[in-house]
């Protein structure tokens, strides 16, 4: 179905089901329990996992088949989302033309460099990614203010021109991103007994955008050309010596990512219209490549989780202040409670960077592959297999 | 089972699309008990404090943190009430806001517009935050502040001292106490004047963006209306730590002031840098050379250490000022954690001390409500003696302390002295004026 | 002119400051072909060395003052160092004044340990594993450390002057006979250049001149082959390691006067250090100070006013204009090994 294989629509209709029902999956505990804090179901959160989940599954096609490791990714997720923005203060507030927009300045802005990077190989390649954007980011925050405005960020504000929409709404406030008529911001809450599911319209348009996005990278990964990628990656000069340029594919790979950057950073704009010039600083960059080394290079699945994995502790874990400990806490006796509450205070609120540090540490010592090898581990313990038969069969292929 | 809340203009358009345009809605909820974004039912209302927590304002975020927890407890009735038994108004109880009892939610804004706006809709949409307040930067309050537009609650700026804020950024749901660039270097250029005379050469470094930007642009204004002359002014990345190679000309270049347009760990560095070169020593057209930096924190002086002794600056507050407003916060604050407050905390706690006290006074938490009774409002009491609200921008209108590095502090938070109290009459402006001008407030949301 | 001699001493300075930590960056690339992003930690951890050392120095009691009053209107507590008990007020407070250039002995034994432990601890495991997985372990020891600093030491930087005779500023230019004034320079930083170095020079002779120092390059080449001699590789590895960390802590000692410590000084380093590097060359040791310099001296060049009133901006990017035109240009850098990190 679809063209694809068993395993693979298996692979697909359970990361379509699971965004489906992501409202449900990630509010797992009531909203007036203790435990509420943990929960992910919010309207901007979801639209965060899916769109980040759209950019490290672009960035996986460069790196987990090529392995080319670009350090200057954020570029694109920052050029995509001043395009959106700008085509949301120039032309209307329907979040389509925006979308193509953004695709198409990232995937031109990625012929440029990815052309003159794809010179060089290795760390050299990776260092030229980063100098593109780092050069991109401090131009933006500074000499280049006013396309994007740099410290604050592009916003849309009431004095725009917007030729096919209206510069303020009736009652004098600013439009809204909407998809004909669909406000992305819109949401409705299901409440059943005690907790409160909300039922985002961007989450869901993100979300198809990220299953096409999925659709896609699995069939390039399936393809000839993905295999030509795979080929590049374990051996360039072999393919040289058969007399082939393996320049043209990686060109195109990098465009392919490029674009999917574009793309991510385009919804964004779409779900919250602001661009910041942070987004493309190389901070932003090595989290791209921390989400797909931390999911498992070269998966398919693992990328998505690993940007699950960071935004989930970016805006959760830095949430968790004394107060909520406290409340966890305050069946223990006194003492006992501000003992608790002392040694779980270094690693949530402002400390919630030590507890991302760590994480990283143990995934990568112990988890070699990554979550995804996690949860490899995990089923083949519950399906009580011989090892060694699942581990081939679902064999990943490690990014070097 | 199912409690339907789409929001009021995806209401309206939605209609508009279906032919039936009348927006009706509207009508519906024009009325005086109308709906608004994250109306608190229960008996408790939850404010959001929106603050750096890591990243170089870890620092500043954590002392505003300390602000906002102890203005809860004083809304709640708690402590010795701080700054509501001086509070001109007298609306406040210390029974909560409105009878409910406050709670918090707390978030990290590191200093990003991105992650601060993702922060902020957190605490709306998961948390139900009626208000929003905090920040150590004005990139990010000007972000927070527009998302809280959109989303129909009150933005409440912490720390934010850019002209946008309250100019071309400015925003109906939106208020600011702290002070501007505008006031610093109205304030500031008198007492520059006074002390280092009128025949004076300035040379200027500008962090590159937009705050520095207008810093530079209010401090020029104010200097060189009083006489003196800019020589040059130089734009550094805001990246930048090391700053030796932007100091080394000065001294050649004619100048005997250096201006610091610089913020935080840029300021900090400029500073050592500069005092690493020897230009405090040195004499230029037959004067002392002096540096000046417009805006002063504490957080920066401790970093900068000793090099900060004898320099002017401007300050939004300080802690040593003896009306009963700051001698009120500056004990209970103290009492509580050990050492005097920052600016940064002062200004938070007064913000949502206005806030509850707006609301109060409004009797609904409908934002619009509440905007109302912030707009002209004439308060004293809070540290600053008489303030007001203006109505036509939000910005607050109060005097403005011109401070200089103490000779010999008596510990590592007395590190400033308070020269002069520049009265609200001479640091204040026309809503239009050019440095302000280019934004609207636009219509107050409530939301929903 | 003397615009030009100026931006020159500034830029040696600079590059001294690039060149050092990039030394015992490519040390870790070019020895044991691991991506160490915990390096810029290193470096803030060398910095924070000379805190805790004044911190250490400055340790005190708490003496009533009850001519003065403290901003709750309390008897004032005044802080007297126990080095002033100890030593008498004259040579307690002249052995606090010299915190950081005694802060280098402190670091040494320090930064080895650590790098040791490091090494034998952590990177170890990961010599045999792909760049990624050391990229990310790496990047998550360095954000690990950051933050402990933070809990201890706060966010704000901390001051850390250097000693008093090293403040002020000498002038150059009445030695070339200019005016008085014109080209100036900080004692401190002249002094950072030295120490930069000697530091330079002495690793640079330990690799040349010992046996030891053969050996690891023989292992540079080729460690296999090294290997099969007999030689037992991996423990002069570990030294390496420890030295390198040494290398980059004694360059966050000499730099904390310059500018005030914070917990992420390491990360703003971070980038620039391994832009320095991949300019130098993989695997070249002369390669990466002489980026370091060159990088400093453009970077210098490029803040001049002249040169940004043609081109605004132009000292936001110059690193990265530079290292894309060299990488273009020079396939591996100024002085690049083939095969070295290019898969």
């Amino acid at each position: 179905m679809f063209g694809l294989g068993k395993r693979d629509l298996t692979l697909f209709l359970i990361v379509a089901v699971m965004a489906l029902f992501a409202p449900f999956i990630l509010n797992p505990f009531p909203t007036d329990s203790g435990m509420a804090q943990f929960n992910a179901g919010y309207p901007d959160l979801m639209q965060r996992f899916v769109i980040f989940g759209i950019l490290a599954i672009g960035f996986n096609i460069l790196f987990g088949l090529t392995g080319y490791l670009s350090f200057g990714h954020a570029a694109f997720l920052g050029v995509g989302s001043y395009a959106a923005v700008w085509m949301f203060k120039l032309l209307s507030m329907n979040v389509i033309p925006a979308i193509l927009l953004s695709m198409i300045v990232s995937g031109l802005f990625a012929v440029v460099i990815g052309y003159v990077s794809l010179r060089r190989s290795g760390i050299y390649f990776s260092i030229l990614t980063l100098a593109f954007a780092q050069m991109s980011y401090n131009l933006a925050y500074s000499v280049l203010t006013p396309i994007t405005n740099g410290e604050t960020g592009l916003q849309i504000t009431l004095d725009d021109p917007r030729i096919l929409g209206v510069s303020a709404t009736a009652d004098g406030g600013i439009p809204v991103t909407n998809l004909f008529g669909l406000e992305m911001r819109s949401f409705e809450t299901l409440n059943i007994g005690p907790w409160a599911f909300q039922f985002s319209v961007g989450y869901y348009v993100a979300a198809v955008i990220m299953l096409i996005s999925f659709y896609i990278a699995i069939r390039i990964f399936r393809s000839p050309f993905g295999m030509m990628l795979r080929a590049i990656k374990s051996n360039q000069n072999r393919l040289y010596y058969t007399g082939l340029n393996a320049r043209p594919y990686t060109l195109a790979a990098f465009v392919i990512s490029g674009m999917y950057a574009g793309l991510a950073g385009g919804l964004l704009a779409c779900m919250d219209p602001l661009a910041g010039a942070e987004r493309m600083q190389w901070t932003a960059s090595g989290e791209v490549v921390l989400m797909t080394i931390l999911g498992g290079a070269g998966t398919l699945i693992g990328p998505v989780l690993g940007a699950g994995f960071i935004k989930y502790f970016e805006n959760i874990f830095s949430k968790i202040n004394d107060q909520v400990v406290h409340g966890w806490v305050s069946f223990l006796p006194d003492g006992l409670e501000d003992l608790v509450v002392a040694l779980i205070h270094p690693f949530v609120g402002k400390g919630w960077h030590l507890t991302l540090g760590l994480m990283f540490m143990l995934i990568v010592i112990f988890l070699p592959g990554g979550l995804v090898e996690g949860g490899q581990r995990i089923s083949r313990r519950l399906r009580r297999k011989p090892a060694e038969d699942d581990a081939k069969s679902a064999s990943t292929e490690p990014a070097e | 089972m199912s409690k339907t809340t789409l929001t009021r203009r995806g209401v309206l358009r939605t209609g508009a699309v279906a032919g039936a345009g009348v927006a009706l809605p509207t009508i519906f909820t024009a009325s005086s008990a109308r709906a608004f974004t994250n109306e608190p039912t229960g008996g408790s209302v939850t404010l959001g404090f929106n603050v750096p927590q890591t990243g170089p304002y870890a620092d500043e975020g954590a002392d505003e943190l300390r602000a906002y927890e102890l203005a809860v407890e004083h809304l709640n009735g708690g402590g010795d009430g701080g700054m509501m038994q001086t509070f001109s108004s007298k609306a406040l109880e210390g029974s909560g806001i409105l009878g409910k009892k406050v709670e918090y939610v707390t978030g990290d804004t590191q200093t990003k517009s991105d992650a601060a706006r993702a922060s902020a809709k957190s605490m709306i949409e998961k948390d139900g935050a009626i208000m929003i307040t905090g920040g150590s930067s004005s990139g990010v309050a000007v972000a927070v502040q527009g998302l809280c537009q959109e989303a129909g609650v009150i933005f409440m700026a912490g720390l934010t001292h850019s002209n946008d804020t309250t100019g071309k950024d400015k925003k109906a749901n939106g208020f600011r106490h702290f002070f501007n660039a505008y006031m610093s270097g109205a304030a500031l250029a008198p007492v520059l004047a006074k002390a280092y005379g009128e025949d004076r050469k300035a040379y200027h470094l500008t962090a590159d963006y937009t705050w520095g930007w207008t810093q530079e642009e209010s401090i020029k204004a104010a200097t060189e209306a009083l006489g003196w002359e800019t020589v040059e002014a130089v734009k550094t990345p805001l990246a930048q730590t090391d700053f030796s190679s932007y100091i080394a000309p000065v001294l050649n270049s004619g100048a005997d002031v250096l201006v610091l347009n610089h913020y935080g760990g840029n300021m900090v560095n400029s500073l050592t840098n500069a005092v690493q070169f020897g230009l405090r020593e040195k004499q230029a057209n037959g004067k002392n050379f002096e540096i000046v930096v417009p805006l002063f924190s504490r957080l920066m002086a401790r970093g900068a250490g000793e090099n900060i002794k004898g320099i002017l600056g401007s300050t939004n507050w300080h802690w040593s000022l003896q009306d009963e407003g700051t001698k009120a916060f500056v004990k209970s604050f103290g009492t509580k954690y050990g050492f005097p407050p920052s600016q940064a905390a002062h200004t938070c706690y007064v913000q949502t001390l206005l806030y509850a006290d707006a609301v109060q006074r409004a009797g609904s938490f409908d934002p619009c409500a509440v905007a109302e009774a912030l707009e002209g409002y004439e308060f004293d009491g809070l540290g600053n003696g008489p303030t007001l609200y203006r109505a036509e921008d939000h910005q607050c209108f109060k005097d403005v302390l011109v401070v200089r590095g103490k000779e010999n502090p008596t510990s590592e938070f007395d590190l400033l002295e308070v020269v002069e109290i520049t009265p609200r009459g001479q640091v204040e402006y026309a809503p239009d004026h050019p440095m302000f001008a280019g934004g609207a407030l636009g219509s107050c949301n409530p939301g929903v | 002119m003397d615009a030009i001699i100026l931006q020159i001493l500034n830029g040696l300075d600079k590059g001294s400051a690039y060149a050092l930590i990039a030394l015992g960056l490519t040390l870790i690339f070019g020895t044991l072909g691991v991506v160490n992003f915990a390096h810029g930690a290193l470096f803030m951890i060398g910095a924070f060395c000379a805190v805790t050392l004044n911190r250490l120095l400055t340790l005190s009691h708490q003496v009533v003052d009850e001519t003065r009053t403290d901003f709750l209107g309390n008897p004032l507590k005044v802080d007297v160092p126990y080095m002033q008990d100890i030593f008498g007020e004259a040579t307690g407070a002249a052995i606090i004044d010299w915190s950081v250039p005694l802060a280098i002995l402190f670091s040494i034994p320090i930064m080895i340990g650590f790098g040791v432990i490091m090494e034998r601890g952590l990177i170890k495991h990961f010599y045999k594993r792909p760049h990624a997985d050391q990229i990310l372990v790496t990047f998550g020891l360095a954000i690990v450390l950051q933050e402990v600093i933070k809990q201890i030491f706060g966010a704000n930087p901390i001051p850390t002057p250097a000693p008093d005779v090293f403040r002020g500023s000498f002038d150059f230019g009445t030695m070339l006979g200019f005016d008085p004034n014109v080209i100036i320079y900080p004692y401190w930083r002249l002094v950072y250049f030295g120490f930069a170095a000697i530091i330079i020079g002495a690793v640079f002779a330990f690799l040349q001149f010992t046996t030891f120092g053969m050996v690891v390059r023989a292992g540079m080449a080729d460690r296999e082959t090294v290997g099969l001699l007999g030689i037992n590789i991996d423990r002069r590895f570990t030294i390496m390691f420890g030295l390198a960390a040494a290398v980059a802590g004694l360059a966050g000692v000499m730099y904390a006067p310059i500018n005030s410590p914070n917990y992420h000084m390491g990360m703003d380093f971070l980038v620039l250090s391994f832009v320095v590097v991949v300019v130098g060359g993989m695997g070249s040791l002369p390669g990466a100070v002489l980026a370091g310099f060159l990088l400093g001296i453009l970077e210098s060049f490029a803040s001049m006013n002249q040169i940004k009133s043609i081109l605004p901006g132009i000292d936001q990017i110059i690193i990265y204009l530079v290292a894309i035109i060299i990488l273009l240009t020079r396939p591996r850098g100024l002085m690049g090994r083939k095969g070295v990190m290019e898969d």
